[in-house]
């Protein structure tokens, strides 16, 4: 298969990318930020996106969605990249329909996912405890009690939690942080009692949850897969995500990018435009070469879970490692290049800035993936 | 795509029963390789009967059009090097006339100018040498100077080159010359081939930090060169030189692709590992590191071939895979050197392969300097791609 866009995809790019310059350009976030919104996204722009078939990308035409893929769920991250649209769309579509389609069968949640595809519910998904991505080292306890299970513990960098209408759990039924055996996931309802939420407004302004459980009780058809065997399972729910998050920092990072070349084309210095300079020239090139590269690393890792899903793994955490470390880059030199406005708030660059930091920490930084692949590779 | 697993199955099958068991091993060094041309020496049967047996098919020129090559659409080209890599299969020829001069020839080369160079190329027995950089032409090639005199049917050719890869080892040249000193120094250069042994052309190796000279000075003491043997137009040179340059930034960005053994496995060997990992936590973080940029490096390079073949690439995009490749090269070698520790330093022993890593580390830095310098080629970025004032 070649590695570019078919025509469809293309066409969808161009679509998508219009609309959320049009709808929802940096300037919406910052008003949302500003406004100190408390759902943090646009409950408008999400019809918005169910109506143009994206709430359910993923859901098979059987059940009402748009039956495609991860490429095309790439296509619309990158583009959410690009304009820093705060959207539901990666914890409800993209994570929240995969557990749902992988762990449990499209037919057994038949109402949740109609309601998926309208826009109305929202999934947000609760892996990480503490501070940086380990997902092997899950210590939250779900008890075998009654017919049930009673899951106690708590989670963070729960994006989305405070508005979600349904929670994905990782939990431990058997084993011992570290090990990958005794995982499952469980679909929750918030509203249970022993759930508490804190919202945690995030650096870019985007939503971000801590989660307390306590003792909160949920019945066996809670379970997302088998009971003690979620691991590969959530595993296949966190390549999504990495290889969607790698495809939104490739937006930031191409549209940073772009905004920063477009300065050095018109900033004067010296009497001379800056972009004369060969030491910006030589940077400028640098990136554009680091960018463009990912690129490629993060259509391949699509197009990987589109055709090989459980062989992903290799290529997705080249791709979140290459996305983290390029869009890192794209983004300081933003802010350098820019100079002083750069560090102004009225000035847009710096939101490009606290959104590669979080979607870099998101799902595993560039250090936790090159980690990945070096074990993958025995070494 | 049943058309494609049918040539998927017969291609496995071709290779299983054709390729020579001793070109299924990875290279040791770079006098593995296979070079062919009229002075070669076979390095055993194996290697003799796989240039004879992949070329008898186009397959050292698999991309190439028929009748020169093989036709292979760009999937199946893929396939074929997927399949190859699967059993371990070496190159069966490495050739500057593959690579570089066939590409030219088949784009700007008249009807007989193909037909008489191109198939010696493809069967590996014509090999061919770059007459391009000269002492005072570097980084600014198009100043060259060695001159070509017109004498009606044929030029004579005065002046000197450096840097002529293989130029001893080479059977023919092609060469830039300038045939007309009073133009722009764009517009006054030729595209010439020639003969090695035309009287009046000598070539001395020059010794390089790795003990080893696989660069040449050659120099030109009136040299007859037939009018017939230029490519493309007189005077307009250039534009097949630049044309080829694309194609010489490829070959090159290819030393960036994974090659030897990994070097994760390289540094197990010598530092030893700890519940499976490196014993070296600082080193394993470099290399992992190195392995994430290798690694989607050949996705780009694979993504810019497809590109390419759908009219969507920008041609100054072969400036960005050689500056990427050639500096990860380097940075392969670098590890290497660190993973191998003392045992990497040995510059002469049979142990080491005659210091094979360390003169192979010590090669690797002309990637960045030949084909165009890194900072040439990020200044070709600049200027073609981001469109920078005054690059």
């Amino acid at each position: 298969m070649a590695l570019i866009l078919n025509e469809e995809q293309t066409q969808l790019r161009d679509s998508v990318q219009g609309f959320l310059a049009d709808k929802a350009p940096v300037a919406h976030l910052r008003k949302l930020r500003d406004d100190r919104d408390p759902t943090g996204f646009s409950r408008d722009l999400w019809k918005a996106f169910a109506e143009m078939g994206f709430c359910g990308l993923l859901v098979p035409e059987a059940q009402g969605g748009s039956g495609l893929g991860y490429v095309e769920a790439g296509v619309v991250m990158e583009a959410i990249g690009e304009n820093l649209t705060p959207s539901p769309f990666l914890s409800t579509a993209l994570l929240g329909v995969t557990a749902l389609m992988r762990g449990a069968g499209a037919q057994r949640n038949a109402e949740l996912m109609e309601k998926i595809v309208s826009g109305d519910l929202l999934i947000a998904l609760a892996v990480d405890e503490r501070a940086k991505h380990r997902p092997r080292e899950i210590a939250m306890e779900a008890r075998r009690s009654g017919n049930g299970f009673t899951l106690t513990g708590s989670k963070t960098f729960v994006v989305d939690g405070h508005v979600a209408d349904r929670l994905v759990v990782a939990a431990r039924t058997a084993g011992a942080p570290g090990e990958t055996a005794g995982l499952t996931l469980f679909l929750v309802d918030p509203k249970v009692k022993g759930v508490e939420i804190e919202r945690t407004m995030m650096v870019d302004a985007h939503n971000g949850a801590r989660i307390r459980f306590d003792s909160v009780a949920v019945d066996a058809d809670a379970v997302l897969g088998d009971v003690d065997n979620g691991w590969t399972l959530l595993e296949g729910v966190l390549n999504v995500g990495r290889a969607a998050v790698a495809a939104e920092l490739s937006g930031v990072g191409e549209a940073a990018f772009a905004r920063t070349a477009a300065y050095l084309r018109e900033r004067k210095q010296f009497g001379k435009i800056i972009g004369e300079f060969q030491a910006l020239q030589h940077r400028a090139a640098h990136l554009y070469s680091e960018l463009e590269i990912t690129r490629a690393a993060v259509l391949k890792a699509l197009q990987t879970l589109d055709q090989n899903f459980d062989k992903a793994g290799p290529i997705v955490a080249i791709a979140k490692a290459r996305a983290g470390a390029s869009t890192t880059l794209a983004v300081q030199e933003a802010v350098q290049m820019h100079g002083g406005v750069g560090m102004t708030d009225a000035f847009d660059v710096g939101f490009f800035m606290k959104r590669a930091r979080v979607a870099q920490e998101f799902f595993g930084d560039a250090a936790f993936h090159a980690d990945q692949l070096a074990r993958l590779n025995a070494y | 795509v049943s058309d494609l697993e049918a040539f998927r199955a017969e291609t496995r099958a071709w290779l299983a029963a054709n390729c020579p068991a001793d070109m299924r091993t990875p290279l040791d060094d770079d006098e593995d390789r296979c070079w062919g041309g009229r002075k070669w020496t076979f390095k055993s049967e194996g290697q003799r009967l796989w240039l004879e047996r992949m070329a008898a098919r186009g397959w050292t020129a698999p991309e190439w059009p028929k009748p020169y090559g093989a036709g292979l659409s760009r999937e199946e080209l893929k396939i074929l090097r997927q399949e190859m890599r699967a059993i371990g299969a070496r190159s069966p020829l490495d050739s500057f006339g593959i690579w570089m001069l066939g590409p030219a020839l088949l784009k700007y080369g008249t009807e007989a100018q193909k037909q008489k160079y191109l198939p010696p190329i493809v069967r590996g027995e014509i090999r061919w040498c770059q007459g391009y950089s000269e002492p005072n032409a570097g980084s600014d090639l198009a100043s060259l100077a060695t001159r070509a005199e017109d004498r009606g049917d044929h030029f004579i050719v005065n002046g000197q080159k450096i840097w002529t890869s293989y130029a001893d080892k080479a059977d023919w040249i092609f060469c830039l010359v300038r045939t007309n000193p009073t133009a722009a120094k764009h517009k006054g250069i030729s595209f010439a081939l020639f003969d090695m042994t035309t009287k009046g052309v000598t070539t001395r190796p020059i010794l390089l930090i790795s003990g080893k000279s696989p660069f040449c000075e050659t120099f030109f003491d009136d040299v007859r060169v037939e009018k017939e043997n230029v490519v493309g137009e007189i005077d307009k040179g250039w534009d097949v030189a630049k044309y080829l340059l694309t194609h010489e930034r490829e070959m090159i960005s290819g030393m960036g692709l994974p090659a030897g053994r990994p070097l994760g496995q390289v540094a197990a060997n010598t530092i030893g590992s700890e519940n499976g990992m490196l014993a070296d936590p600082m080193l394993r973080a470099d290399i992992a590191r190195f392995d994430v940029d290798a690694a989607a490096f050949q996705i780009a390079l694979e993504r810019f071939g497809d590109m390419a073949k759908a009219g969507l690439a920008n041609p100054a995009t072969s400036s960005m895979l050689k500056y990427y490749g050639s500096e990860l090269n380097k940075r392969r070698h670098e590890l290497a050197m660190a993973a191998g520790g003392s045992d990497a330093l040995e510059w002469e022993s049979e142990r080491s392969r005659g210091g094979e890593a360390a003169r192979a580390w010590l090669r690797t830095k002309a990637n960045s300097i030949e084909g165009g310098t890194s900072e040439v080629q990020l200044n070709i970025i600049a200027k073609r791609i981001l469109d920078l004032p005054g690059a």
